[in-house]
């Protein structure tokens, strides 16, 4: 019996339903009516109507400064456009990942607050940092910008960007675990190699290896196609208290456990091992709670917003041993459709768009209902690992498909 | 004063003055517990390790080893330009007192992770003293 079994939100919570706007490079639409195409298809999919929705959750929220296009639409944007009256919702930036607004789904649902919470995330940054000039970062102010919290520590050095924070946690990865660029470049390829298959993905023309390591260097060892591609989106999914979930049109998706552990420093520089940061925690509190094990899983969709994150999450999700990602990867075949253990089968955010993180839960939904057309994973798969987040933030669902 | 690049600056305040600043007096200060002697960073007004709210600036020797590093050719801020080496480094008197920070005064065959490094100090305006590392050697 699993640690903490008598807790655990097993068989509590439910994903009943999905929905996805257009996916794009500068839709130049409305975000909130992409929020609106993915929150009515998700609605519909549960084979529920909006008077059923007594709950919402989000990730960040409105109201948030930071990159043009993070947030494109808020709990309030929400509420008022589809008239909901909701019994508990919550939109917040201080989460265990992006995903972690949905774990607070899950808890309303299973403590009784809520019974089907609507969750959603809408991005629009190809569009806001497509179109506005692009000032850039600390160049308002007429030249007196300072830096204050905890970007002092960072903005100072140019280092501005996750893209340095994490190169740098690939660097020491590659420097402990012998890792490599070729070995790296898996992640992108089998992103690319998925993405043909879908036809919403960004980029769907093949790229080989050559490719990749002929293009242009980002931040060492990330070239550009380690890094995910900004878009215009907005996905929304349905979770349900499991009493509830009979109500809905399909076999429910039981939320098995769920990861939100950060057991060391909140920092990008301080935290105790940086090859792993809080996936290691987060994947940890998730085995801790239930019975099944990585061999149960059948698909799985770990966050890329860098190549780099998606090594670090099938390592501390148990795919692989600490350190051997690059080995498990090498040649492609493991993370394969068909392979070992499928990987970002829609094509990841490096190929499919920075749907940052509900992008990934939308597809293991969608895999575990067979819905893949002609990227399904083979053999009806039943138990499928969705996770979001890197450095100091990851959160971690594994789902099962009900009768 | 030479000309130097564009960079980004901190907010100094009463309570990250001895960061920015020590480099007036060519020291690389943090704050330290005086009930336990843990060096403590971010600054923070009690003591992680004993909760003690004794804490103190103190100058380390400025030595640190290199503990992972990027050369970013990507332009992030407008007018600090690429290429530029980004590091964490390993400051000597704690384990995991860590500092993000740029490598200067060193050639791509220099950089490997574990590198001996020590402290320099950049003058900037307002009296801040952005502490900067190359090699120990150099």
């Amino acid at each position: 019996m699993a640690k903490n079994a008598n807790r655990k939100l097993a068989r509590q919570a439910a994903i009943t339903g999905i929905g996805q706007s257009a996916v794009g490079r500068r839709l130049n639409v409305d975000p909130l009516g992409l929020t609106a195409d993915a929150c009515l298809e998700a609605i519909a999919d549960a084979g529920l109507c909006r008077d059923d929705i007594d709950g919402i959750s989000t990730y960040p929220g409105g109201g948030i400064p930071g990159a043009p296009g993070f947030s494109g639409a808020g709990i309030s944007d929400v509420q008022d456009m589809l008239r909901l009256k909701v019994d508990w919702f919550c939109g917040g930036l201080e989460l265990p990942g992006q995903l972690g607004s949905v774990i607070n789904a899950c808890m309303a649902v299973a403590t009784g607050m809520a019974r089907h919470v609507l969750c959603f995330r809408t991005v629009w940054e190809s569009t806001a940092q497509g179109t506005g000039p692009r000032g850039g970062i600390g160049t308002g102010g007429g030249g007196r910008f300072r830096a204050g919290g905890f970007m002092q520590w960072t903005l100072p050095y140019g280092a501005a960007s996750a893209a340095v924070w994490i190169a740098m946690m690939a660097r020491r990865h590659f420097h402990e675990f012998g890792t490599t660029r070729e070995q790296m470049a898996q992640i992108a390829l089998n992103a690319r190699r998925n993405a043909g298959l879908n036809p919403k993905a960004i980029y769907r023309e093949p790229m080989a290896l050559d490719d990749y390591l002929e293009a242009r260097m980002i931040s060492d060892p990330f070239c550009l196609y380690d890094c995910d591609a900004p878009v215009d989106g907005s996905t929304a999914l349905i979770v349900s208290a499991v009493d509830a979930a009979r109500d809905c049109r399909k076999p429910p998706l039981l939320v098995e456990a769920v990861g939100s552990a950060l057991r060391g420093r909140p920092s990008w520089d301080q935290f105790d091992d940086l090859t792993t940061m809080a996936l290691r925690d987060a994947s940890a509190m998730l085995w801790e709670r239930t019975d099944l094990k990585p061999a149960d899983v059948q698909v799985a969709e770990l966050y890329d917003g860098f190549s780099f994150i998606a090594m670090a999450w099938l390592e501390a999700l148990g795919f692989c041993g600490k350190g051997e990602s690059g080995p498990f990867i090498e040649g492609g075949n493991a993370i394969a459709l068909d392979g070992e253990i499928p990987l970002n089968t829609q094509g990841g955010q490096l190929s499919a768009g920075r749907l940052h993180g509900f992008g990934l839960l939308h597809e293991a939904a969608l895999q575990l209902w067979g819905e893949g057309e002609q990227r399904q994973v083979p053999g009806g798969p039943e138990v499928a690992v969705a996770a979001a987040g890197g450095g100091p933030l990851g959160g971690c669902l594994l789902l099962r498909r009900g009768d | 004063m030479t000309e130097k690049p564009f960079r980004l600056l901190p907010e100094v305040g009463a309570e990250n003055a001895h960061f920015w600043q020590g480099g007036a007096e060519g020291e690389l200060r943090f704050l330290r517990c005086q009930a336990c002697r843990t060096y403590v960073h971010p600054p923070a007004p009690v003591c992680p390790e004993c909760l003690s709210r004794e804490l103190s600036p103190e100058a380390v020797s400025g030595l640190a080893r290199l503990y992972t590093y990027t050369l970013n050719h990507h332009s992030w801020v407008p007018g600090f330009d690429p290429p530029y080496w980004v590091a964490i480094v390993e400051i000597d008197e704690q384990p995991g007192l860590r500092l993000t920070t740029n490598l200067v005064g060193c050639s791509p065959a220099d950089v490997k992770i574990g590198m001996r490094v020590r402290v320099c100090f950049e003058e900037r305006e307002d009296g801040i003293y952005i502490p900067l590392f190359e090699p120990e050697n150099s």
